[in-house]
Formats: C-alpha cells, sequence, structure tokens
C-alpha cells in the first residue's frame, strides 16, 4: 500500500522526469493508435444508432451521419423485431429473469460462503472443490439434463398458480419473521434490511407470477421463465458462494472475535457484523450475476417457444448479421445501446471493485 | 474456531454428552448456514449432472427420426401417453461415435464433425488469444505507467470500455462489422486502399474457404474472431498488470540504473519477474474463460466455414439446439468437463502455489 500512495505522491509532482519531446510525441501516438482501436466499434454503433435514413444497410463510414436523429431508438422501443412485442416487455423478462436469479443466488450464497469462510468441519475440503469444479465448467455444457429434467415437470396451470402464490405467502411470512422482530428490538442492521428487501421482492414476483393469467392449460416448466430461472441457478449459486467466499476470506476476523467475546450470538456475527463489511462484495457478486441473467443467451433460446417470453439478449441475436432478415442495422444498433447501458453504467460505478474480485473470484460467465 | 461456537460457556451444556452430541454442537452452525445452499444445489446442480451422466449412456432424445414418439412420461390427465419410449441404454456408443467419428454419425451431423480438430482448434483458440491478451497486457500497461505521459488518467478510462460492454453484444456488433457487404471492417480497408487506385475488396471474413495462409490450416473467420477476442479480452490484463506494477517499488529501478542496466534489461530482469505472480492466475482465469467463450464464436463465425471454427461448447449446444441428439450431447459435455479437469487442476495448483511467492 505505501508503494502505492508514493507512486501517487510522485505522480502529482512528475515534473520530475521529464519526457523528451519525441518520447512523448511517439507515446502519444501510439496511445491515441490504441483508443482509436477500442473506440471504433462503439463509435460506430452509436453513429449507425443516430441514422435518420432507416437504411437497411450501412454503405459508408461517418461519424455523425446527417441529419441525426433518434427515430431508431423509438422505433426499437416501439417493436424490435418481428414478434410482436414491446421493448419494454423484452426488457421486464430480462428483469425478472436476471433480478429474480442474481438475488437468490445471493441470498442462498452468502450464508455458504460465509460457513466456507469460517468454520471448519469434516468434508469442508471437499465441498469446496466440488463447488469450484462447478464453476468452472461451462453452464452449456449442463443444458442436456436441465433440458431433460425440467421438460418433464408438467402441471396443469391451475395448480401452478397455487403453488407459486403459496410459495410466495411463505416466503414473504418467513422474511417477515425473520426481519421483524429484529425491527421491533431495533437491533436491525443493513444486513436484516437487506435480507428483507430480497426476501420481498422475490415472493411479491412469485405472487404476482400466480396472479397472472394462465396461457395455456398445462404449464411445462421448461417452457417458462421460471425454468430458466432454475436452469440458471443451477450455474449461479456455485459462482456466488465462490466468488462471495474469496472477498469474506479478505475481511479481517478481529472484529467477529471480539463480538464473540461480548456475548454475540453466530447469528448476531453474521448479520450485524459480516453482512454490512461485506456489503460491496454482495453488491458486485449482484451484479455480477446480474449481467450474467440479463445477458444469457443459449438456455432462454433452447428453452422458451413463446414470444411472449423472450428476452433481450434472444431478441439481439435476431438483429444480427445474416438472420436480421429486414430488420435495419440502425435498429440494431439502437437495440444493442439500450441493451448495455444499464449494465455498463453500474459496472463503471462498481469497477474499483469489480476488479478486484475478478481474480479472486471464478471464471464463469 | 472454538471461538465461534459460544454455546459451549452457557449453561445449558452442562449436562453429560457423548462424542455424538459434542461432534454436533461443533457442527450445527456450519451445517445451518450450508444447508439452503446444499439442498438447491443438490436438486438443481450435482442431480442434473448425475442424470447428464446416466443419459451419456442412452439413446436420449432420437425422437424425431421415429416420428411420433414421446420421452415424456407424464401425458395430459396425468397418465403415460401411448406413444411414450423410455430412452435404451446404449453403452459407451455416444463416446465412441464422438472420438471416433463414426462416418454415420458424422452424416447425420451434416458431415463437418471431426473431433480431433475440434478439440486441437479449441486449445489453439484458447492459447493464441490468451497470448495476446498477456502480452499486449502488459505492454500497454507499461506504456500507461510511463512517468511524465500526458493523458493517463484519460487513456485509462478509454481502455476500460471493452470490458464494461456485455459480451453478447461486443461478439454481435463485431459480427456485423466483419459483415462483408455493409461492414465496417471491409469499408475502412476500402478507405485506405482506394485513393492508391485500387478496386474496393469485399472480403468474406466469414464465408471464405481457402485458408488466407496456406500452410496455417486456419480460416479467415478465425483471424476475424481472433481480432473482435483480443479487443475484448486485453484491457483485463492490463489492469491486473498495471495494479501489479504500482506495487514494485521505485528503488529497484533506480538501483538497477545506478548500476548501469539499461531500460530493455530494466523490463526482462525486474518487471516481468515481478509482474508473474499477478498475471499466472490472470492468465488461468482468461485460459478456462476463452476455452469456453461460447458469445464470440457462436454469434460472430457460428462454427463456420464448415464447422472449422467450432468450438466444443458451441458443438454442444448445436447438438441439442439443431440435432436434438441429447444422449450424445449428455456424452459430449463429459467429455468437455474431462478436458476441463486438467486445466482445472493445474489452476487451482498455480494460483495456489503463487499465493506464497515472495515479491
Amino acid at each position: 500500500m505505501s508503494s502505492v500512495t508514493t507512486q501517487r505522491r510522485s505522480g502529482s509532482t512528475a515534473a520530475g522526469r521529464r519526457l523528451k519531446w519525441w518520447q512523448q510525441l511517439v507515446l502519444q501516438a501510439i496511445c491515441l493508435f490504441i483508443a482509436a482501436t477500442v473506440l471504433f466499434p462503439v463509435l460506430w454503433i452509436v453513429s449507425m444508432s443516430l441514422d435518420p435514413r432507416n437504411i437497411s444497410r450501412p454503405t459508408e463510414l461517418n461519424l455523425i451521419p446527417p441529419g441525426a436523429s433518434l427515430q431508431a431508438y423509438l422505433q426499437v422501443l416501439d417493436r424490435p423485431t418481428a414478434n410482436p412485442v414491446t421493448f419494454a416487455e423484452l426488457a421486464f423478462n430480462s428483469l425478472r429473469l436476471a433480478g429474480g436469479v442474481s438475488a437468490f443466488a445471493l441470498l442462498i450464497g452468502v450464508s455458504a460462503a460465509y460457513a466456507f469462510s469460517r468454520f471448519k468441519f469434516p468434508g469442508r475440503q471437499f465441498m469446496m472443490i466440488a463447488v469450484l469444479a462447478i464453476t468452472v465448467l461451462p453452464s452449456v455444457a449442463t443444458i442436456a439434463p436441465l433440458f431433460a429434467l425440467l421438460n418433464s415437470i408438467r402441471i396443469s396451470s391451475a395448480i401452478m398458480s397455487i403453488v407459486l402464490i403459496l410459495a410466495g405467502l411463505m416466503l414473504l411470512g418467513l422474511t417477515l419473521f425473520a426481519v421483524v422482530p429484529a425491527i421491533r428490538l431495533g437491533s436491525a442492521g443493513p444486513g436484516n434490511y437487506f435480507f428483507g428487501a430480497v426476501g420481498l421482492v422475490i415472493s411479491l414476483g412469485l405472487i404476482y407470477g400466480g396472479l397472472a393469467p394462465a396461457r395455456s392449460e398445462i404449464f411445462v416448466l421448461r417452457n417458462s421463465l421460471l425454468g430458466v430461472g432454475i436452469a440458471m441457478v443451477s450455474g449461479a449459486l456455485p459462482f456466488a458462494i465462490w466468488n462471495l467466499k474469496g472477498y469474506l476470506d479478505t475481511i479481517p476476523k478481529e472484529l467477529e472475535e471480539a463480538a464473540i467475546i461480548d456475548g454475540a450470538s453466530p447469528n448476531q456475527v453474521f448479520f450485524q457484523i459480516v453482512l454490512p463489511l461485506a456489503t460491496p462484495a454482495l453488491a458486485v457478486t449482484g451484479f455480477l450475476g446480474f449481467t450474467g441473467g440479463w445477458t444469457e443467451f443459449f438456455l432462454s433460446w433452447q428453452f422458451l417457444t413463446d414470444p411472449k417470453d423472450f428476452t433481450l439478449a434472444m431478441s439481439l441475436y435476431n438483429m444480427t448479421g445474416q438472420y436480421a432478415g429486414q430488420i435495419p442495422w440502425s435498429r440494431f444498433a439502437a437495440f444493442s445501446i439500450l441493451l448495455s447501458l444499464p449494465v455498463a453504467i453500474v459496472y463503471l460505478l462498481l469497477q474499483r471493485y469489480i476488479i478486484g474480485g475478478l481474480t479472486l473470484g471464478g471464471v464463469k460467465g | 474456531m472454538a471461538t465461534t461456537n459460544p454455546e459451549l460457556a452457557s449453561p445449558t451444556t452442562r449436562a453429560p454428552r457423548s462424542a455424538l452430541r459434542e461432534g454436533w454442537k461443533q457442527l450445527r452452525t456450519p451445517i445451518i448456514y450450508l444447508l439452503p445452499a446444499l439442498v438447491i444445489m443438490m436438486v438443481v446442480t450435482f442431480y442434473p449432472l448425475a442424470f447428464q451422466v446416466w443419459m451419456s449412456f442412452t439413446d436420449y432424445g432420437v425422437i424425431k427420426e421415429e416420428g411420433k414418439q414421446t420421452l415424456n412420461p407424464f401425458g395430459p390427465g396425468g397418465t403415460t401417453p401411448p406413444n411414450y419410449r423410455p430412452a435404451q441404454f446404449v453403452g459407451f456408443k455416444n463416446y465412441l461415435d464422438i472420438i471416433t467419428n463414426n462416418p454415420q454419425f458424422v452424416a447425420r451431423l451434416g458431415g463437418n464433425f471431426d473431433f480431433w480438430r475440434l478439440l486441437a482448434f479449441n486449445l489453439w483458440w484458447t492459447f493464441s488469444n490468451v497470448g495476446f491478451h498477456v502480452a499486449l497486457g502488459i505492454i500497454i500497461a507499461v506504456l500507461l505507467n510511463v512517468e511524465g505521459l500526458w493523458g493517463r488518467k484519460i487513456y485509462r478510462a478509454i481502455y476500460i470500455l471493452p470490458m464494461v460492454l456485455p459480451n453478447i453484444v461486443v461478439a454481435t456488433v463485431w459480427r456485423n462489422m466483419f459483415d462483408d457487404q455493409y461492414g465496417s471492417i471491409n469499408q475502412l480497408i476500402n478507405l485506405f486502399i482506394t485513393p492508391f487506385g485500387l478496386d474496393p475488396v469485399q472480403i468474406r471474413w466469414f464465408n471464405q474457404i481457402q485458408d488466407p495462409i496456406p500452410g496455417i490450416g486456419l480460416p479467415l473467420s478465425y483471424y476475424a474472431m481472433l481480432i473482435a477476442n483480443i479487443w475484448l479480452g486485453w484491457p483485463f490484463m492490463t489492469i491486473v498488470a498495471t495494479g501489479a506494477l504500482q506495487s514494485i517499488p521505485k528503488e529497484m529501478y533506480e538501483a538497477a540504473s545506478i548500476d548501469g542496466a539499461t531500460s530493455m534489461q530494466q523490463f526482462w530482469r525486474i518487471t516481468l519477474p515481478l509482474l508473474r505472480p499477478a498475471m499466472v492466475p490472470a492468465a488461468m482465469v482468461g485460459i478456462v474463460t476463452t476455452f469456453n467463450l461460447f458469445h464470440v464464436i457462436y454469434f460472430m463465425s457460428g462454427g463456420g466455414p464448415l464447422g472449422r471454427t467450432e468450438i466444443m461448447v458451441t458443438q454442444a449446444f448445436k447438438l441439442i439446439n439443431v440435432n436434438q441428439l441429447y444422449g450424445v450431447a449428455a456424452a459430449f459435455s463429459v467429455i468437455i468437463a474431462l478436458v476441463l479437469i486438467p486445466i482445472f487442476l493445474i489452476t487451482n495448483k498455480i494460483s495456489r502455489a503463487t499465493e506464497s511467492y515472495d515479491v
């Protein structure tokens, strides 16, 4: 750490070692060239999205096309693909999928990560290797059994609605049971609120899913966002556990030990000391899980058949290259910008924490 | 870790207890914390993996050819449908079909399947990409670390862009950039060559079957994807290398230059060895990620031309999505896992070995 601060100090008074003018010139030329290669695809896509002529294919390079407008964005928001769905519907599907999977994996994963990081018990090493090995395995390689298993779960839609509502109510009750007493006693920390909020959102989502009108008589789990979500949890949960464990290992144990000496129970230590300290880790792991779900392609492409269930990533594939059919590329450009914008902004905000964790955590994309 | 178990001190534990109870007391907290994740992983992760191994020994999913049969035992009303046919055990047939390139099986996939070519390409794809990522990452990190360089902060902010964009968008955008008719890469090339009186080119990046460099059996689409993936991958390595560079004490360079070492010598003797402990685990992460890089291959070349740029994961997906051969796909996935296990073990070993590396 000390070397970093000295680096900064010497950097601010950097006049000490001045580069010769030709050195500066050569280095600037190289840096600008690299910047140009990095920016070229980005500028190309931005300029195409602003193209007002609605040409189906671009034929020349223009930074700002003549008469730039936001027309392509409006068209994309209205109806991006040939299917009769709006951008908002697609985005809502992606949001439910990504948010649900990452919240669920985080909620279940953080306590397991804590156990792996802090407790010693027989089989710990074996279980950790099992979890890590799963994160190396590509999720495409588990698509066959997940498809077969989820495809064989078929029940009548009426029962499914009841099951969803009951599950939602149970989760709601459990969340309230875990959070309300602490709030009443005034001992609730950020950890309790975090758990409460996540539990509340998931349970309300389940109840909403149960109340929505059924589309067909028989509910095939494979052919639903819930099924895709379950298949994604299969890979997202081990990833979340491993990523969080890496972060928790870096949190010093002294605070917890002090709390135990003061008579705190393991639960109090977990909720009131570890969880608040792990907030950046939770944010980053949640975000990485969210990005994974937001851009998930092959599971949803293989599982879903109803255009009402389609996600943004699936639609992007429909608009690319030779598959695009009659869809103008200006719309493809606008669509891909709208798809990446939310993820990119959050990435930039969390950048510092994410980069620290990328080498610690798993590798699953 | 005895301190994490405060129940030991509470008065209720005074009663005489057996070794079993003692063990339970020790285990209770970790089990409670692990239980939700364990139960869910048993159901959605480990059970499907075990099922996958079973599937790989059956002919699961050959319904298409045999007409209106179904593998689903639960029909409407809870009864078994009359056209239900359970999957049949076929032994190692799926595995043998794959690794021996059984002609009948290859014909069924469209004739372009060759397991050993696929594996070799996958490995070459991985190592060529990661090689470029690490080399460029280090060079650019060193470049940005030069003292007195103007606009370092701005460059750092720009250079992170490829990491920020979702992979799927990067892959689709590059696919369109390499489009033979309308892509910006061909337009850019023409922009540079037409002033010299040359005819505009229309390079068919993804469809040209003839190899661009004779003697190296790699199609043009490989080079297109290499360019796209280099663009995508080096910023991560630069960030890792920058972090490591900033922790190298200045005094080492000062001492070296007093001793008369040239800057080249300083780079090879000081910078590179001290970057190693940070770069090796990052390269390992890169190797596993690139080995399984579905998006770039599937969205850019789609495995073409003639399946020559297919990698394991895209082929596994096609076995299901196009050919609907679930049993074969399961066997193929088991083979992927077998290929990844050594890579995983090496990764695990090297990243642990570097932890105790003394700087």
